[in-house]
């Protein structure tokens, strides 16, 4: 490429846009999605990219292989039900869960601010081997790096990680289709508030934990009992609402849920109402949501009962032929309307 | 949730529904006062339960849209300081001054913090000695109890670097600035329940026998606002206008004894220009001469700065309820909660961003 042609590539977010990127274009919702599509998207696009998974799906001589990574900068990083390390392998364990592989292999990079107290980088690194363990996956490689004091925040870790896609799964957001019943496997938005609840600046008491947890083996038994699922997302940041905003826009599909089939914990409705957030759009580390074939969903909905994990899951809606990339709720009172996608954010920095 | 759930209860809601459309309604017109009771009408798509004779039109209670471009543009003015901690509400952050929000100042590298309450800006106060700590006290009669206690507080514990940015608005004279307007078509309105809260109902009786109309102190929940209607509804077909609170279980007559206390001894009333409407006079609060210690305005040199408002934006039609939000050329195109031109657009309060994330389009 000539300098001529460099030249040429301006940035597609329009001028008047924000020139500047703000905490918001990492909070799940719509400015996220511009960034990732305008900037990200628009140049790494490939066929593998374009499939908008959780996991790209690769195929490697005569298998198919998961491969996903995250990064993990929530603040505080010692909160109530877990750490920054559970997460980081939770979280990677899951994304690769949500292509329908067994997840084998994870890498793990720490970005340390100076300061970081060794025992604190040990317990964190504890909990990161008892995830592993627990989960049946290794931590077979990783990265160091220290930064100056006020140049990070105590400490950032990224997790890739690699899985393998039994025969005859496909899983993946296009294949939902009109009729798919919507599973989602418990209450939400526990692991946000749970933050909130430990974030400096606020005080209020609760005893509610964040709800990260492994949810491969939870699919791997819902794959048992049948392969009709489509497609298959852990709703963290923007909550469920950002999520089937999702699904709704890459399959193109209309959505219709319930208000009132969603299951919210006692504490977490009584910590939204009182700061004003909507649960729709708070994380979850330890749930997901399963586009199923109308004819297997009592079966899959059984296999996930015998599961800890699963025990509490419930159908909460359907996708329609209505209003396609569009999600629908019908409210607690009877009437229906729309659930966009979150705009910036509600809480920073929850996973 | 006790004293939630049965306000959101369908069976309460079904009742009220099959009883206002029993009243047989005429034509008629209510203005629902406050950003809180739009969310919920929109929220909860409450209109689709009434007849289609009824209009809902959105008044002036939301108060981030009603807080002046030129007072954000001081707030972003105070707030790219690099000796001043900038706190405020989460969502004044997004609102649009003449050029930046304050979340631009933020990614800019300016300290700018959101909190909950007034008193954790004081906190920030007594942690950071060196740093001049300013709160951006925005709002109606709700919010301004707390903060005019946050002045008190930092005076008993002797902080000398705390101060407010006051942009306090009263509901009554804008009320009153609605109902003597030439374009004026409310017939009916539902007062703000938590304004009620603070300062009673006595000061909208003078209104509702003046201008011959009912007001319905109306709380936030479904139920509330189809209780409230269903007041107004009656009223209007029994030819009556009186003041009736319909939100008994927060409000009484006289109000809160110590906030409306706390109000008098640390504000005085004040002109105050309202974004969108412009000015009215004696609708603000500001702080009393004997405070002027913690006045943002007086502590900086903001004197040169004056804004005048976007053409493009009819927010202020919006906010008197003389249009719909869908009638502006640059909603959901131009205007979006995601790059805001006019406030309503800013708060979930706001009628434009409440119509945009539950309605999306005018069929809906």
């Amino acid at each position: 490429m000539n300098e001529e042609n460099l030249n040429n590539l301006i940035c597609p977010i329009p001028k008047s846009d924000y020139d500047r990127v703000l905490l918001a274009h990492g909070g799940g919702g719509t400015l996220s999605h511009q960034l990732i599509t305008k900037i990200f998207f628009s140049q790494f696009q490939n066929e593998f990219l374009n499939e908008q998974h959780d996991s790209a799906v690769l195929n490697i001589g005569k298998s198919r292989i998961a491969f996903t990574t995250d990064s993990y900068v929530v603040s505080p990083i010692f909160f109530p039900g877990g750490n920054i390390g559970g997460l980081s392998v939770n979280g990677t364990i899951n994304d690769l869960a949500m292509a329908g592989a067994k997840p084998l292999f994870i890498s793990s990079s720490f970005i340390i601010e100076e300061g970081l107290e060794i025992d604190d980088l040990w317990q964190i690194v504890l909990s990161m081997k008892q995830c592993a363990e627990a989960s049946g996956v290794k931590i077979v490689t990783g990265d160091t790096k220290v930064v100056d004091k006020g140049k990070g925040d105590k400490l950032f870790i990224n997790t890739s990680g690699i899985g393998i896609i039994p025969d005859g799964v496909n899983i993946a957001p296009k294949n939902c289709k009109e009729g798919d019943k919507i599973i989602l496997s418990g209450k939400i938005a526990e692991h946000g508030i749970a933050i909130m609840s430990a974030r400096e600046g606020l005080t209020f008491e609760t005893t509610l934990k964040s709800d990260t947890a492994p949810l491969h083996t939870l699919v791997e038994k819902m794959l048992e009992a049948s392969k009709e699922i489509h497609a298959l997302r852990d709703p963290t940041r923007g909550g469920i609402a950002s999520t089937l905003n999702e699904i709704a826009s890459t399959a193109n599909v209309g959505i219709l849920f319930e208000e009132e089939s969603i299951p919210i914990a006692e504490e977490v409705r009584g910590a939204c109402e009182i700061l004003g957030l909507d649960p729709l759009y708070i994380a979850n580390e330890g749930k997901l949501i399963a586009f199923v074939d109308p004819l297997a969903a009592k079966t899959i909905l059984e296999a996930m009962h015998s599961c800890e994990l699963g025990k509490e899951a419930l159908i909460i809606g359907e996708v329609t032929s209505e209003n396609k990339g569009s999600v629908v709720m019908k409210t607690s009172i009877g009437s229906k309307r729309i659930v966009q996608m979150i705009s910036g954010e509600q809480l920073p920095r929850i996973c | 949730m006790k004293y939630l759930d049965e306000f959101r209860d369908s069976t309460f809601v079904k009742n009220l529904h099959l009883k206002i459309n029993e009243l047989d309604a005429h034509p008629w017109t209510i203005m629902e006062i406050c950003g809180g009771q739009t969310h919920t009408i929109l929220k909860y798509n409450i209109e689709d339960l009434l007849p289609e004779k009824i209009s809902l039109i959105h008044g002036p209670g939301c108060p981030v849209c009603v807080t002046p471009l030129e007072m954000i543009d001081k707030a972003i003015a105070i707030a790219s300081r690099e000796d001043v901690i900038f706190t405020s509400f989460g969502d004044m952050m997004r609102v649009p001054g003449s050029k930046l929000d304050l979340l631009s100042v933020k990614a800019e590298g300016g300290n700018v913090k959101m909190v909950y309450s007034p008193l954790d800006a004081l906190k920030l106060a007594e942690r950071y000695p060196d740093k001049k700590i300013v709160f951006f006290a925005v709002g109606f009669e709700t919010t301004a109890p707390a903060n005019a206690f946050s002045v008190i507080e930092a005076k008993r514990r002797e902080l000398k670097n705390y101060s407010l940015l006051c942009s306090h608005v009263l509901v009554p004279p804008a009320v009153e600035a609605l109902l003597n307007s030439k374009e004026n078509r409310i017939q009916a309105l539902l007062a703000a329940g938590h304004v009620c809260t603070v300062m009673g109902f006595d000061e909208y009786i003078p209104l509702s026998k003046k201008y011959k109309i009912p007001i319905i102190v109306t709380g936030f929940e479904p139920v509330d606002i189809l209780q409230g209607i269903y007041m107004a509804v009656k009223q209007l077909k029994e030819g009556r206008h009186k003041v009736e609170n319909s939100y008994s279980r927060v409000v009484t007559k006289e109000g809160n004894f110590l906030a409306k206390k706390l109000l008098n001894e640390v504000f005085d009333v004040t002109d105050r220009k309202w974004r969108g409407i412009g000015l009215i006079p004696k609708s603000g609060f500001k702080l009393k001469e004997i405070f002027s210690d913690y006045d943002a305005e007086k502590i900086f040199d903001l004197e040169k700065i004056v804004t005048e408002e976007s053409e493009l934006c009819i927010a202020g039609k919006v906010l008197q309820g003389q249009k719909k939000p869908f009638e502006c050329s640059a909603f959901g195109s131009l205007c979006t909660p995601e790059h805001p031109i006019g406030a309503p657009m800013v708060s979930t309060e706001g009628a434009c961003s409440a119509y945009f994330n539950y309605r999306k389009s005018r069929q809906m």
